[in-house]
C-alpha cells in the first residue's frame, strides 16, 4: 500500500511503553512563552491517563504533539517505542469539535469511514470490510439510525460519539482525546464511559485532557495535573485550586 | 426547434459548443471544492494573475496556452506557500498578487497597438476556438476530473477534517497545493471560453447552485456538471440570435440556474420543515 505518511513504523517492539514523554518543551511561533515547559510522561500500555489543567496550560498542545501536528522545540517523545507520527493508523486524535467543518457535505457513515483511510493510503478505495467496521463502530456509538444524516444534523454528544465511532473504526491503540466530555448530554457521557473501560479491557491506551475532576481517582490509572505548561504533582495542584 | 438546432449547423458553433461544455464542466466539478472550501476569492485571484503570462507570450509569439499555464502554476504554488507562513494574512496576500500581476498585464497590454486580441483575453472569444485549442482544453477536462476521481477519498477528507488528515499523515497543505495547481488548469482553459474577467463565475456559480440542491457531495459535483453544460450551450445561442457577447450570456444563464436553484432549495426546505 502508498501510506500517506511514507515513514516507516517498528510495529513490534515488546514491552514498549504506549508513550513516553522526556523533558518536553514546546513554542507556537510568534509567542515568546512555552507552551510546555519539560514535561515527562510515562504512559504504559493499557492504561488510561487524564491530563487536567485550567485552559492554556497545555494540555491540548501535549495531546497534539503527541498525534504528530506539532514540533518538540526540546526533549523526545516516542510512540510505543518509535517517533511521533511513525505510526500514524495505530494513533487516533479526537480534536475538539471546533477543528471540523460540520457544515461539509458528508454523511455520519463517511466521516466514520475516514477512520479507515490510515489503513488504506493513496488510490485504495474502502473495501467490505471497511465498510463492515464502520458499521460496527456506528451501532456501538448507538448512531446507527443516525448513519445517513449530513454530520451537521447531529447534536454536540452525537458529533463527540461520531468522532470516537472513527477513533474505534481506525481500530487504533493508543486514543488522544482532547476534552471529550465538554458539553454534551448524559446518554453519551454514559456511552464514552462505557467505551473508554471496554477499551482499556482489550489493552488499548487512553490519554485524555479533562476538566472533570470529581471522579478522578478510580477512573484513571494515572493523573497528571499541567499548569502553566509545567506538569504539578497531584498534592500540590488540589492544595492550589482549594 | 430549428432556433435550437439551426445555430449549431454551422462548424464554428459546433466548436464553440464543445470547447463550452468541456471547460463548464471542468470548473463546475472543480467548483464544488472551490465553493465549500470558500476559495472563491482565490479562483477570481487566479484567472486575473494569469493575464501577464499571456500577453508575454503573446508578445514573444508563444503559444498562448504555455504563457497562461506557467503564470497559473506559478500563482498556485505562489499562494500555497504565502498561505502557509502567517506574517500577511491570505486574502490581503492574494490581493497584492492578484492586482499587482493583473496591472502588470494591462501594463504590458499598453505597450503594444492592437487592442483586438486583448479584448479576447479579457472577455473571451469562444466562437472563435481552434481545434488546436479544443484538444488542449480536452486535455485539461481530461487531467482535472481524473485527477478528482482518483483523489476523491483524500480531497474531501483534506476538506472537511484537516486535522485527521494530518494525524494518518495526509498533509493538508498538499492536497491544497494540488487543488491549487488543478484551479489554474482549469481557469487557462476558461479563459479562452470567457475572458479573465468572468471565469471565475464558472468556478463559482454552477457549484454554488448545486449545493443549493443537495446535501451529497459525488451529487452535487453532477448537478454542478450538468447546470455548467446547460449554460454554455444556452448562452451560445442567445449569444448566437441576439449578437451578444458569449462570455457574458453563457456566465448570465448560469446566475439564471443559480437562482432557480436558490428558490427551489428555498421552497424544499420550507416544505420539510
Amino acid at each position: 500500500m502508498l501510506r500517506y505518511g511514507g515513514r516507516s513504523c517498528i510495529s513490534a517492539i515488546p514491552n514498549a511503553p504506549a508513550l513516553e514523554a522526556r523533558c518536553v518543551s514546546a513554542r507556537y511561533p510568534g509567542v515568546d512563552r512555552l507552551a510546555l515547559d519539560c514535561v515527562d510522561l510515562l504512559v504504559p500500555a493499557g492504561q488510561r491517563v487524564a491530563l487536567v489543567g485550567p485552559n492554556g496550560a497545555g494540555k491540548s498542545t501535549f495531546l497534539k504533539i503527541a498525534a504528530g501536528l506539532l514540533k518538540i522545540q526540546s526533549g523526545t517523545m516516542s510512540i510505543y517505542g518509535s517517533a511521533t507520527a511513525a505510526c500514524d493508523h495505530r494513533v487516533a486524535y479526537l480534536a475538539q469539535r471546533g477543528e471540523i467543518d460540520w457544515h461539509f457535505p458528508v454523511s455520519v457513515r463517511k466521516l466514520v469511514l475516514t477512520g479507515r483511510y490510515a489503513h488504506l493510503g493513496w488510490l485504495r478505495r474502502p473495501g467490505r470490510g471497511d465498510w463492515d467496521a464502520t458499521d460496527a463502530a456506528l451501532r456501538r456509538m448507538r448512531l446507527d439510525a443516525l448513519a445517513e444524516r449530513q454530520i451537521g444534523e447531529l447534536s454536540g454528544g452525537q458529533q463527540q460519539r461520531a468522532l470516537l465511532a472513527r477513533a474505534l473504526a481506525q481500530d487504533a491503540d493508543l486514543l488522544l482525546l482532547d476534552e471529550p466530555l465538554n458539553a454534551v448530554d448524559a446518554e453519551t457521557r454514559a456511552i464514552v464511559s462505557e467505551t473508554l473501560r471496554q477499551l482499556q479491557e482489550q489493552g488499548k491506551t487512553a490519554i485524555i485532557a479533562t476538566h472533570d475532576v470529581d471522579r478522578l481517582s478510580h477512573e484513571y490509572d494515572q493523573v497528571v495535573f499541567l499548569i502553566d505548561g509545567k506538569s504539578v504533582p497531584w498534592t500540590e495542584a488540589t492544595k492550589d485550586s482549594s | 426547434m430549428n432556433w435550437l438546432i439551426d445555430p449549431f449547423r454551422y462548424s464554428f458553433m459546433q466548436s464553440a459548443a464543445l470547447a463550452g461544455v468541456l471547460v463548464g464542466v471542468t470548473c463546475a466539478v472543480l467548483g464544488v471544492y472551490v465553493v465549500l472550501r470558500r476559495m472563491a476569492f482565490i479562483g477570481d485571484a487566479l484567472s486575473h494573475t494569469i493575464l501577464p503570462g499571456l500577453v508575454i507570450a503573446y508578445l514573444q509569439n508563444m503559444n498562448l496556452f504555455i504563457g497562461a499555464i506557467v503564470a497559473g502554476m506559478l500563482t498556485a504554488l505562489g499562494i500555497g506557500w504565502l498561505s502557509r507562513r502567517r506574517e500577511i494574512r491570505e486574502d490581503t496576500a492574494i490581493g497584492i498578487l492578484f492586482t499587482g500581476m493583473f496591472a502588470l498585464g494591462v501594463l504590458l497590454i499598453s505597450t503594444v497597438h492592437s487592442f483586438r486580441d486583448f479584448t479576447h483575453m479579457l472577455f473571451g472569444y469562444i466562437l472563435g476556438v481552434t481545434n488546436g485549442q479544443l484538444i488542449v482544453i480536452a486535455v485539461i477536462a481530461a487531467i482535472v476530473v481524473s485527477a478528482l476521481a482518483i483523489l476523491h477519498k483524500e480531497f474531501e477528507l483534506a476538506s472537511f477534517d484537516p486535522t485527521h488528515a494530518e494525524v494518518i499523515g495526509l498533509s493538508a497543505d498538499r492536497i491544497r497545493t494540488i487543488l491549487l495547481l488543478l484551479m489554474a488548469l482549469s481557469v487557462v482553459g476558461a479563459i479562452q471560453a470567457v475572458g479573465v474577467v468572468l471565469t471565475s463565475a464558472l468556478l463559482v456559480v454552477p457549484a454554488a447552485a448545486a449545493s443549493m440542491l443537495t446535501q451529497r457531495l459525488p451529487a452535487m459535483m453532477v448537478i454542478a456538471a450538468v447546470i455548467a453544460a446547460f449554460s454554455a450551450l444556452v448562452g451560445l445561442l442567445i449569444s448566437f440570435h441576439y449578437d451578444v457577447a458569449s462570455g457574458a450570456t453563457i456566465v448570465l444563464t448560469c446566475i439564471a440556474c443559480f437562482l432557480i436553484s436558490w428558490l427551489v432549495g428555498g421552497l424544499r426546505r420550507r416544505v420539510a420543515a
